[in-house]
């Protein structure tokens, strides 16, 4: 060039692309460590526990004892690991693409805490490898579908939605009626679960093809639904959210 | 020089013509699955078989479209434009190849996988980890040959590199990032796999892939295409050099952030939601500023719209991007969202930019691509066929999911008099039919648009090797 004036740098990246790669790579980077890392770092993101109006606290985790299967676990203790079946059912949700016509995730607003109930807690999804939450109510929310209708309706329901809710676009899941769930696989996920996170103990893996064995996927299916929303038992008055 | 022997086009024909019949298989998909949601026996066919319902097939429809015709675009498109702009051959034509067959191979496997509910359950992200680490080699063959070939340009012919090199870039990189961070997972066993994020970080980290598979795949990659076609096309210089680098460091930087307006009044934190809500308005400025910057290139050419059919695919493809730029803001600010979120609103302003800025201005590159590759001219007629098709139809489907959206948020909200819900879930759902019906219509002219830009190209191509094959034997 004639000028001798220096190089911006925007001009000097554009003439050696190696620069420009680093800059780029700096650039898109900065919301990611700003946005996500702060979710793994602050223990806020996740409450485990909340202050009753007594004083008193209330742990949201289900405090498990030593020697606890996850059948000593009732309704109301707080958030735990998946049984083998509805750990078989969730893999059947996963399969069938359930997460993409309906949500698992309240929002705390009047009309969803009437129609759906209390709104969802991050904690109820700390197991939850990869995240249900959805992002699309085709059909409605299943945050707190447990215990809304009986195993003989969820049955009716995935074998035919249409016979007992006309308006239903939701496809027909006869086909569960007719595959066994395989035990020994299940095992193997809840070990790759552990892996992951998921407190798991020896016995519950090792018993797992034991409880499985004659299960059909409906019946794992039906434990599933049944199981959404029901470990934490909501106090009036309490705050579960800042 | 004859065009074909200056540069390696081989692997840019190919991927041409293969965008081009995915673009026809992907929205093809897509008509079925709408047409599922409106009249559900079509999900069985009289069978009790899973393969052909939605929940299976939604995943087939957005990996085709997106990283299928999306995909083999961006992959045409970039080797195409790298090699004209540095006025270099590839690096490597034979890594070239390696990325055209890995990524078909993605794509076949992804037809086989997903209709057998093989999926991770991450929108965008279902393809399970061994395809996964096929995608990361194809895409990392495809990121190296594209830096390298702008490497070894010669520094005095070519001392800048132009902005639609830029804009590739910036989407190799980051799609890299959040490939591989977003599939993190353990395996256990070939087909299956547990992700190592759960619940509320998992979700961040899926809508911070999610929101920048649009922001960089499906925005950052396609304008580089806009920042090359347009000018070829209109046969001027882009309009401003300054707005350009506004408006890319502004999109590299400021896109990054807005996943989490995916997740406002979830568990997420609610600083996490807001922080994105407000980057997201700010992301107006430098959209428009590039619509802008696209758009008044044709400044003193106007007159050219008239009779160029592909200057006016690629203009109306920036007055798409502008709307739902402007669209996309307003859905992420919080008390529209609380109306908006998990209605067809949010199906209606994902396909304003995919079926009118993508499919859009990659047609015009596309044809551009073909005209220069094989020098013939395609057929105007069917080319001005499909762009009004095509503009029908999208504007058919945006306008049927803004009335379905916006009412399902309203049905779900509403109270009467004595402050009950007036509607049940049903209700909002019977309500849907007509859009749905009208969505699948508007989806159905995008296809028979995709479909007359396929047999344009196949038979103007075929007319030009037998001609050429006629002039050799006489």
């Amino acid at each position: 060039m004639a000028n001798h004036k220096k190089d911006s740098l925007q001009a000097k990246l554009e003439k050696n692309i190696f620069a420009m790669y680093l800059f780029l790579a700096l650039a898109v980077s900065l919301a990611g460590i700003v946005q996500i890392v702060p979710l793994f770092t602050n223990p806020d993101t996740i409450r485990e526990q909340v202050t009753l109006a007594d004083g008193s606290t209330q742990s949201l985790l289900w405090q498990r004892g030593k020697d606890q299967s996850l059948d000593d676990w009732k309704p109301g203790d707080g958030v735990r690991p998946n049984t083998p079946l509805e750990v078989a059912g969730r893999d059947i949700y996963q399969r069938e693409g359930c997460f993409l016509c309906h949500s698992q995730m309240i929002r705390p607003f009047r009309d969803e805490k009437e129609r759906y109930g209390h709104f969802s807690l991050a904690v109820e999804s700390i197991y939850d490898h990869p995240f249900q939450w959805g992002s699309k109510r085709t059909g409605p929310d299943l945050a707190r579908l447990g215990g809304k209708y009986s195993d003989e309706w969820h049955i009716l329901h995935l074998r035919n939605p249409q016979a007992l809710v006309p308006e239903s676009v939701m496809p027909k899941y006869k086909f569960l009626d007719d595959a066994l769930v395989d035990g020994k696989q299940i095992a193997a996920h809840m070990g790759g679960l552990r892996k992951v996170g998921v407190p798991y103990t020896d016995a519950d893996i090792t018993t797992a093809p034991q409880v499985l064995a004659g299960k059909t996927e409906m019946d794992a299916m039906v434990a599933y639904l049944q199981t959404l929303g029901i470990m934490i038992n909501f106090k009036d008055g309490v705050s579960y959210r800042e | 020089m004859d065009l074909v022997q200056k540069y390696d086009l081989g692997v840019v024909k190919w991927f041409t013509i293969m965008a081009s019949v995915y673009l026809v298989v992907g929205t093809l998909l897509g008509v079925y699955i709408a047409f599922e949601l409106a009249f559900p026996f079509l999900n069985h066919l009289g069978t009790d078989l899973p393969y052909f319902q939605f929940g299976r097939l939604r995943p087939l429809h957005t990996n085709a479209v997106i990283f299928a015709f999306g995909g083999s675009a961006l992959m045409a498109t970039a080797f195409y434009i790298v090699q004209r702009t540095n006025q270099v051959r590839l690096w490597s034509n034979k890594l070239a190849w390696f990325t055209f067959w890995s990524w078909n191979t993605v794509i076949v496997l992804a037809v086989i996988t997903l209709p057998l509910g093989l999926t991770q359950s991450k929108e965008y992200a279902e393809l399970e980890w061994p395809i996964d680490i096929l995608i990361t080699l194809s895409w990392a063959s495809y990121m190296y040959n594209f830096i390298m070939t702008i490497h070894v340009r010669d520094r005095n012919k070519v001392p800048h590199v132009y902005v639609a090199n830029w804009f590739f870039m910036g989407m190799m990189v980051m799609v890299t990032y959040l490939h591989v961070v977003n599939n993190l997972s353990i395996p256990v066993d070939w087909f299956k796999s547990y992700s190592i994020f759960s619940g509320v970080q998992d979700a961040m980290i899926q809508w911070w892939w999610g929101h920048n598979a649009v922001g960089f795949f499906l925005t950052a990659g396609f304008l580089g295409m806009m920042y090359y076609f347009v000018p070829k096309q209109a046969q001027r210089p882009i309009y401003s050099y300054r707005l350009s680098v506004i408006h890319f460091w502004a999109l590299m930087f400021g896109y990054v952030w807005l996943g989490a307006h995916h997740l406002q009044y979830t568990a997420l934190p609610d600083w996490a939601g807001s922080l994105g809500a407000t980057i997201s308005l700010a992301m107006i400025i430098p959209s428009w500023g590039g619509a802008l910057n696209g758009i008044l290139t044709l400044s003193g050419a106007w007159d050219r719209l008239r009779e160029d059919y592909i200057l006016r695919f690629l203009i109306m493809s920036l007055a798409f991007y502008a709307m739902a730029t402007f669209e996309g803001p307003v859905m992420a600010a919080k008390n529209v969202n609380a109306l908006s979120h998990y209605t067809d609103w949010t199906v209606g302003h994902v396909h304003a930019g995919t079926l009118g800025w993508n499919i859009m201005v990659a047609s015009g590159a596309i044809y551009h691509m073909i005209e220069k590759i094989y020098n013939i001219r395609l057929n105007q007629k069917l080319m001005a066929a499909h762009f009004w098709v095509h503009t029908i139809g999208t504007v058919t489907y945006i306008v049927a999911m803004w009335v379905s959206g916006i009412m399902q948020g309203l049905m779900w909200r509403a109270y009467d008099e004595y402050g009950t819900l007036v509607y049940t879930f049903s209700e909002s759902v019977s309500a849907m039919h007509p859009y749905y019906v009208m969505r699948a219509t508007g989806g159905a002219l995008v296809l028979t648009g995709a479909s007359i830009m396929l047999v344009n190209i196949i038979s103007t191509i075929r007319r030009s090797n037998s001609a050429q094959t006629a002039n050799a034997n006489a």
